[in-house]
C-alpha cells in the first residue's frame, strides 16, 4: 500500500503550491493598485493647468479661486509622505470643487467646448482615483481574508505574508464638507 | 435617514440600517400596507415574493452557490442521458465516454468562434474616442474598479436602450451599447450598465454560456441519437453483452424525451442566476446599486431594442430586447429575470424595502 501515502503527498505539494502561488498573486494585485492610484493622481496634476488655462480669461472676478487651485496642486506634487500626501489631495479635490461651481455660474464658460471636455475629464480623474482608491481596498480585503483564513494563512505565516493596511480618508474629509457659495 | 442606533445615515427611502441591520420601522407594520390596497398595482402585481435583504457581498456568493449548483444539476443530466443511453445497450462506461467525446467536439467548436459574429449581427462599430469620450471614460473607470484591463468599446446604432458584453477571457473582452441608450442616460445609470457589463467579464460569463449551451445541444444531440437509434444498434449487438433490456430501454425513451426540456430550463435559470449575479457584482464596483436600478427603470419605459435582434443572443443583452417588463418573472424558458425584479433586488442592496402586495 504503497500508493496512499504517495498520493496524499501530491496532494499535499499541489495544495501547497496552488496556495503559495494564489498569495503571491493577491499581494502584486493590491502592490499594483497602489501604484495605479498614484498612475490617476499623477493624470490630474497634468490636467489642471489646462483647464486654468482655458478658464482665467473669462473669470477676472474670480482669481483667487484659481489660485486657490493651483496652490492646492502645487502642495499635492510636493507632499512627502502618505498622511501628508492625503490632506493635500483631499484640499486639492475641495478647490476644484469650488471652481466647477464658480463655472456653473458663468453660462459663456459652460458653453465653452474646451471647458466642457476639460470638465469631463477632470470628473472621470476624479471617479478614476476614487475607484482606484476602491480597488486597492477590495484586494487588501481579499488578500487579508486569504492570509489570516484557515488553511491558508499556516503557509501565509511560515512565508512572512503581512496583513495590508487599508487606505484611509482622514477625519477632516469624512466630515461633511461645507458648501462655499462667496 | 440616521440610524438611531448606530448614527449612520442611509437612504432617505431605507426600511433597515445598512450598516446594523436594525429595522426603522415599528415592529409588524408594513409601511408599504396602504399601497397594496389603494389604486392599480401597475406591472409589479405579480411579485409575491420580496427579494431578500442582502448586501451586494451576501447577494453576490449566493448567486454563486446557486449558478453553481444548477451547473452541477445540468451536467450530471448530461452524464445520466449518455451513462442511460449506454445501459440500454449494456454498458454505462461506453455511454458516458460517447457523451464526454461529443461535448468536448462540440465545446471546442463552440469557443474558437470568436466574438466578431456577434457584433457584426448587431451592427457595432468601434466607439470614436472624440464623439464617445464619456462613455469610454466610464468604462476606463468601470475597468479600474473592478481590476480587469479595459475592454474594447462598440456603439450599435439603435433608438432602443441596451448594452452586452462579450468574450471568452477578460483580456479579449468588449463592450457595447446603443446609442439610444447613451442619449438617455445619466452618467450615474451609464456607470451602473457599464459596471453590470464589467461584472459578467469578470465572472466569465460568456464561458458559463458557452459551456451550458454546448450541454443542453449535446444532451439534445444525444437523444436524438437514442431515439433514432441507428449509431447504436449494430454496436450493441456486436459487443456481445447487448442484451437490451426492456425495462431500460422504455426509460431510456422516457428519459430521452424527458432530458432535452429539463436541460433547456437548467440552461435558462443557470442564465437568470448569472444576470442577479452581475447585478450585485456591478453593485460591488459601482458601491451604487441605484445607478443600474434607475437605469433599469429607464429602458423597462423606452424599450431594448437592438438592431438584428435574434433568439441565439438574446442571452448577452442587459435587457432582452425580445421580452416586455410586464412579462411573468417566473417564466422558465427566459434569460432574464424579469425587470421588476432585478430593480427590487437592487433596491434591497441599497436598503429599500421592497413593496409588499398582498400578505
Amino acid at each position: 500500500m504503497i500508493w496512499i501515502p504517495a498520493i496524499l503527498a501530491i496532494v499535499l505539494v499541489g495544495w501547497f503550491v496552488l496556495t503559495y502561488n494564489a498569495l503571491v498573486r493577491l499581494r502584486n494585485q493590491f502592490r499594483n493598485a497602489w501604484h495605479q492610484i498614484d498612475v490617476q493622481l499623477k493624470r490630474r496634476y497634468d490636467l489642471i493647468p489646462n483647464l486654468v488655462e482655458v478658464v482665467k480669461d473669462y473669470m477676472s472676478y474670480e482669481q483667487e479661486t484659481l489660485t486657490r487651485v493651483i496652490e492646492a496642486r502645487g502642495a499635492a506634487i510636493s507632499a512627502r509622505g502618505a498622511a501628508e500626501q492625503g490632506k493635500a489631495e483631499n484640499a486639492l479635490t475641495e478647490s476644484l470643487k469650488s471652481l466647477f461651481a464658480v463655472v456653473e455660474r458663468y453660462p459663456e464658460l459652460k458653453a465653452n467646448q474646451n471647458v466642457a471636455s476639460l470638465q469631463e475629464e477632470l470628473t472621470a480623474t476624479e471617479n478614476k482615483i476614487s475607484f482606484a482608491r476602491q480597488f486597492y481596498n477590495d484586494s487588501v480585503m481579499t488578500y487579508n481574508n486569504k492570509i489570516q483564513s484557515l488553511p491558508s494563512n499556516l503557509i501565509a505565516s511560515v512565508f512572512d505574508f503581512s496583513p495590508a493596511e487599508y487606505f484611509e480618508v482622514g477625519e477632516e474629509s469624512r466630515a461633511v464638507p461645507k458648501a462655499d457659495l462667496r | 435617514m440616521i440610524c438611531p442606533g448606530c448614527g449612520t445615515a442611509n437612504h432617505p427611502d431605507a426600511a433597515y440600517c445598512n450598516l446594523c441591520q436594525k429595522s426603522f420601522l415599528p415592529a409588524g407594520v408594513s409601511r408599504f400596507a396602504g399601497e397594496a390596497t389603494g389604486g392599480s398595482p401597475g406591472p409589479a402585481a405579480p411579485l409575491l415574493r420580496p427579494a431578500p435583504m442582502l448586501s451586494f457581498y451576501e447577494a453576490a456568493s449566493r448567486n454563486v452557490r446557486m449558478s453553481r449548483l444548477l451547473f452541477l444539476a445540468l451536467f450530471a443530466t448530461f452524464l445520466a442521458v449518455g451513462g442511460g443511453i449506454g445501459s440500454a445497450y449494456g454498458n454505462v462506461g461506453y455511454g458516458v465516454a460517447l457523451a464526454l467525446i461529443l461535448y468536448a467536439i462540440l465545446a471546442s467548436t463552440a469557443y474558437f468562434t470568436g466574438s466578431s459574429l456577434v457584433l457584426s449581427i448587431h451592427g457595432a462599430r468601434e466607439a470614436d474616442p472624440a464623439i464617445h469620450r464619456k462613455l469610454r471614460n466610464v468604462v476606463e473607470e468601470m475597468s479600474i474598479a473592478s481590476g480587469i484591463p479595459m475592454p474594447r468599446v462598440y456603439v450599435m446604432e439603435s433608438r432602443g436602450m441596451n448594452a452586452f458584453a462579450a468574450g471568452r477571457r477578460p483580456e479579449e473582452a468588449l463592450v457595447a451599447v446603443t446609442t439610444g441608450l447613451l442619449e438617455r442616460v445619466t452618467r450615474e445609470e451609464l456607470q451602473g450598465v457599464i459596471a453590470h457589463e464589467m461584472a459578467h467579464i469578470k465572472s466569465r460569463d460568456t464561458l458559463y454560456n458557452i459551456c451550458a449551451a454546448v450541454l443542453v445541444g449535446s444532451i439534445a444531440l444525444l437523444a436524438d441519437m437514442f431515439l433514432r437509434g441507428a449509431p447504436f444498434r449494430g454496436r450493441g449487438r456486436s459487443g456481445g453483452g447487448g442484451r437490451g433490456n426492456a425495462a431500460f430501454l422504455v426509460l431510456g425513451v422516457f428519459l430521452a424525451i424527458l432530458a432535452p426540456i429539463a436541460a433547456k430550463i437548467l440552461q435558462m435559470s443557470i442564465s437568470r442566476q448569472r444576470e442577479y449575479h452581475a447585478d450585485a457584482v456591478g453593485a460591488q464596483f459601482t458601491r451604487n446599486p441605484l445607478g443600474l436600478a434607475s437605469a433599469l427603470r429607464k429602458i423597462s419605459q423606452t424599450g431594448a431594442d437592438v438592431p438584428g435582434e435574434n433568439r441565439g443572443t438574446q442571452h448577452l443583452f442587459i435587457v432582452n430586447p425580445l421580452r416586455h417588463f410586464g412579462d411573468d418573472a417566473s417564466a422558465l424558458l427566459s434569460t432574464h429575470p424579469s425587470t421588476a425584479l432585478r430593480i427590487q433586488r437592487l433596491n434591497a442592496m441599497a436598503g429599500i424595502a421592497p413593496a409588499t402586495f398582498g400578505s
